[in-house]
């Protein structure tokens, strides 16, 4: 698995998801400076990762959205070559059109920063094939605005589609506002675009990954990704 | 002297989007026995200086950046003023 992960400016994720794409995968991604206009050739994964890009200056996003890079990963994305974004990513990638909605301020207004409790709700997606549908993951998430948002066309759309990936859960995988922290729409912690490339999600499963951590559920999307890739191959 | 002429550029949240901020600015002004305070909506304001004095170009500028930049559609209507 030829993975890269674009360093934008303002990001602290970069670490976390490299370390975590060589352990998992055993293949040391490349680190893609966001003024760049092209990605290394044969990348099969490109991985946005989180962090306040720009200091999350006008909007979370916004600014990195329109750098440079950005016109490679949409044109890898079209090719149909798989994006994983992740918190900051995520909302880039929402700025950016590659995924539907955007990102609000957490309705509570706090920068949330614990583990939380995902349902996922496919498995049957190049990023999710390591899981069950149904499982339910313990991933640390750390944001201030991951409030998902869209108009009611499209959440009925995602929802009719299977675009809703992960969701915010109580421990035993049930529904409950209470494990919704941030208020997000249907508490949608994730979603796919329509053709199944394209995965944005708020928590951080990098950080999940190694026993030492005391969890290794994040570890399954990574799995599942290098898996994805060998088979292809 | 170049002419240049200066714009204004206002985006608000569409209706019905939820505005944490501005409910927390609205509990804010109560607190401070602000009277008459019904609601509260948070937005911004771009001051823009615009090279040459074409009203037309300049419009079509803003709109442009408004589009590209400075408003996200999904939640934000925006309006431009030139102002002269």
């Amino acid at each position: 698995m030829k993975s890269a992960v674009i360093v934008f400016p303002g990001i602290n994720r970069e670490r976390d998801m490299a370390r975590t794409l060589k352990l998992v995968s055993g293949v040391e991604p490349a680190m893609v400076w966001y003024a760049e206009s092209e990605l290394p050739k044969g990348t099969d994964l490109v991985v946005m990762p989180g962090g306040f890009s720009y200091g999350d200056y006008l909007r979370c996003g916004a600014i990195a959205a329109r750098s440079p890079i950005m016109n490679a990963v949409r044109t890898h994305a079209e090719k149909g070559g798989l994006v994983l974004a992740v918190c900051n990513g995520f909302q880039i990638a929402c700025e950016a059109g590659l995924l539907p909605g955007v990102l609000m301020r957490n309705a509570a207004l706090k920068f949330i920063c614990r583990d939380v409790y995902l349902r996922v709700e496919r498995s049957d997606t190049p990023f999710t094939r390591g899981y069950n549908a149904g499982q339910v993951i313990r991933v640390p998430t750390a944001h201030g605005e991951g409030n998902y948002v869209a108009d009611t066309a499209t959440i009925q759309k995602l929802e009719g589609e299977g675009g809703v990936i992960f969701r915010y859960t109580a421990p035993d995988g049930t529904r409950d506002e209470k494990f919704n922290f941030n208020g997000a729409t249907n508490a949608i912690a994730g979603i796919i675009n329509k053709r199944g490339n394209v995965l944005g999600m708020m928590p951080h499963p990098e950080n999940h990954v190694e026993s030492v951590i005391g969890c290794t559920d994040g570890r399954g999307l990574f799995a599942g990704l290098a898996q994805y890739f060998e088979r292809a191959a | 002297m170049e002419k240049f002429m200066k714009a204004r550029v206002i985006v608000t949240l569409k209706s019905g989007i939820l505005d944490p901020q501005g409910k927390a600015i609205e509990g804010a002004l109560k607190s401070l026995g602000v009277a008459g305070v019904a609601s509260v909506r948070q937005g911004k304001v771009f001051d823009i200086e615009l090279d040459g004095a074409d009203k037309t170009k300049a419009e079509a500028a803003l709109k442009a950046a408004a589009d590209k930049l400075l408003a996200n559609t999904v939640i934000e209507n925006y309006r431009i003023e030139v102002v002269g």
